[in-house]
């Protein structure tokens, strides 16, 4: 049953130089659905679609607040990121009541990258399951960050992760230089678009499963579900048709 | 017959309720100290000054020391009260302004931060009780904007474009309302160096704690500057007709 005998822990080499336990967890964040990220030189967007067990349940929360300043997106397994949000959330109220400061969102996501990190050198440990996109604004402007099991951390103009997120990546390298001076609409128009391709044959964007969150220049972190997508989820169907002419 | 048991002190018991009693570790009183400091805003940023003087009780015992300093770029420090209390404060920024280099992301704690986080170690000695027996002015430019602030040992804060501490808080506070509040964006730097030089020449008239030896610092966009230490014309022609200040 075992793949190989390198992979029982996670504090274990192979002789290639893997870490087996490291890759696997890495294919949590795969299985999850995707999540785009994407910034100008004032707004950080998050765009995430949601899933549903099945038809009586509720869709599963993609985006989550940490502070005014700062919001994550996750992929992978859900549970595993409540307990980073929620490390997050409690960092950056330490930032705010200690020195009155946001937290700058490098070192928040440098702080959860080193927990990450030490689940994958301590013996009986497991990786985090789940990747993030962290959006926030802090004194040196917007940032997207990019977190991942194996503790490593990553600055990015646009980024995506999760099921297909290949798709949605393709289409922001084609795009992301036009990012820089595009207004907080237009970016999240992208980021929707960017989402778009990564869904399955036969599936579309609508309100139930798409999930928001823009952070910005005096912009307070945001995060739109269910009927507050609709006018995004238009102007996307709109850029379309004006595409087609 | 009886005998009579005698018992040497050391061997008596201490009655329960006094076996975890120990000698006094907090201080109960600042040792050597220092006096008023006096700022406020004025037209380029913020003006302090403090004399060089650390008093033992009513003894001038250390005629050569600096009770303001600067805390990173654009803040500065100004103290009150015990100094060796005031050495532990700087050395608890110093690490805090090393740790903030060594992350070297871009990031800068302004004044602003400095202030609260000033306020917090106070409002946390108090809180053990065991205050930094100081009263301390943290002044500067945060974001482009003037920031004056005070704490005192029972973490008690307040922002004001004029501040004096200790005997400045009697003597000199009232000038600096007649002359500087409501016009904090207006007063030149020349200005304010007379402003607060009345202010200190009046406290070292009447506050038998100060020296005529003093430095006076600002903060401007261009940073922080502590000058060399300078003394007060001062004029005591009429001191000997004072009357009603003591038994004569």
């Amino acid at each position: 049953m075992f793949r190989n005998q390198y992979d029982n822990d996670s504090s274990t080499w192979s002789p290639q130089g893997r870490i087996f336990q490291v890759e696997y967890a890495s294919e949590a964040v795969k299985q999850g659905s995707a999540v785009v990220g994407l910034r100008s030189k004032e707004h950080a967007v998050l765009v995430a679609v949601k899933r549903s067990p099945n038809e009586l349940a509720s869709y599963q929360k993609k985006v989550i607040r940490i502070d005014d300043h700062m919001g994550i997106a996750m992929a992978g397994l859900t549970s595993d990121a409540r307990v980073l949000s929620n490390y997050l959330r409690t960092e950056a109220m330490r930032s705010k009541m200690v020195y009155g400061r946001a937290l700058p969102i490098g070192r928040a996501v440098n702080a959860i990258g080193d927990k990450a990190q030490s689940n994958t050198q301590e013996y009986g440990r497991r990786p985090y399951g789940v990747g993030l996109l962290v959006i926030g604004h802090d004194d040196t402007g917007p940032h997207l960050y990019e977190f991942n099991p194996s503790g490593i951390v990553s600055e990015y103009y646009a980024y995506s992760i999760g099921s297909r997120s290949q798709s949605a990546r393709t289409n922001l390298e084609r795009n992301f230089d036009t990012f820089e001076d595009m207004s907080l609409k237009e970016l999240i128009v992208q980021g929707l678009r960017s989402l778009r391709d990564t869904l399955q044959q036969g599936k579309q964007l609508d309100t139930l499963n798409t999930s928001i969150g823009f952070v910005g220049k005096g912009a307070k972190m945001t995060i739109l579900d269910g009927q507050d997508t609709q006018e995004y989820l238009d102007l996307l169907d709109e850029g379309e048709a004006m595409d087609t002419e | 017959m009886d005998s009579i048991t005698l018992r040497l002190p050391h061997t008596v018991e201490r009655p329960a309720e006094a076996t975890n009693y120990e000698p006094t570790t907090r201080i109960s009183q600042p040792t050597v100290t220092g006096t008023s400091v006096v700022a406020f805003k004025y037209k380029d940023g913020i003006m302090m000054a403090t004399d060089c003087l650390a008093s033992y009780g009513s003894m001038a015992r250390f005629r050569d020391e600096t009770r303001m300093t600067a805390v990173g770029k654009t803040t500065l420090l100004g103290m009150s009260g015990d100094t060796a209390d005031f050495q532990h404060m700087k050395h608890t920024l110093n690490n805090l302004l090393t740790q903030e280099y060594d992350m070297d992301d871009g990031q800068n704690l302004g004044t602003r931060s400095i202030y609260k986080y000033i306020s917090n170690i106070m409002y946390g000695r108090r809180t053990k009780i065991d205050p930094l027996w100081n009263s301390y002015v943290i002044g500067g430019i945060d974001n482009g904007e003037k920031v004056l602030g005070f704490v005192d040992y029972y973490g008690t804060t307040y922002q004001s474009p004029t501040i004096a501490t200790g005997f400045g808080a009697h003597l000199a506070q009232p000038i600096l309302r007649k002359y500087v509040e409501g016009h904090e964006d207006e007063i030149t730097e020349e200005d304010a160096i007379r402003i607060l030089d009345d202010c200190m020449r009046v406290l070292y008239y009447r506050d038998c704690r100060t020296f005529n030896k003093l430095r006076r610092a600002k903060v401007t966009a261009a940073g922080v500057e502590i000058s060399e230490p300078y003394a007060l014309e001062t004029n005591w022609n009429i001191a000997e007709y004072v009357r009603g200040y003591g038994p004569f």
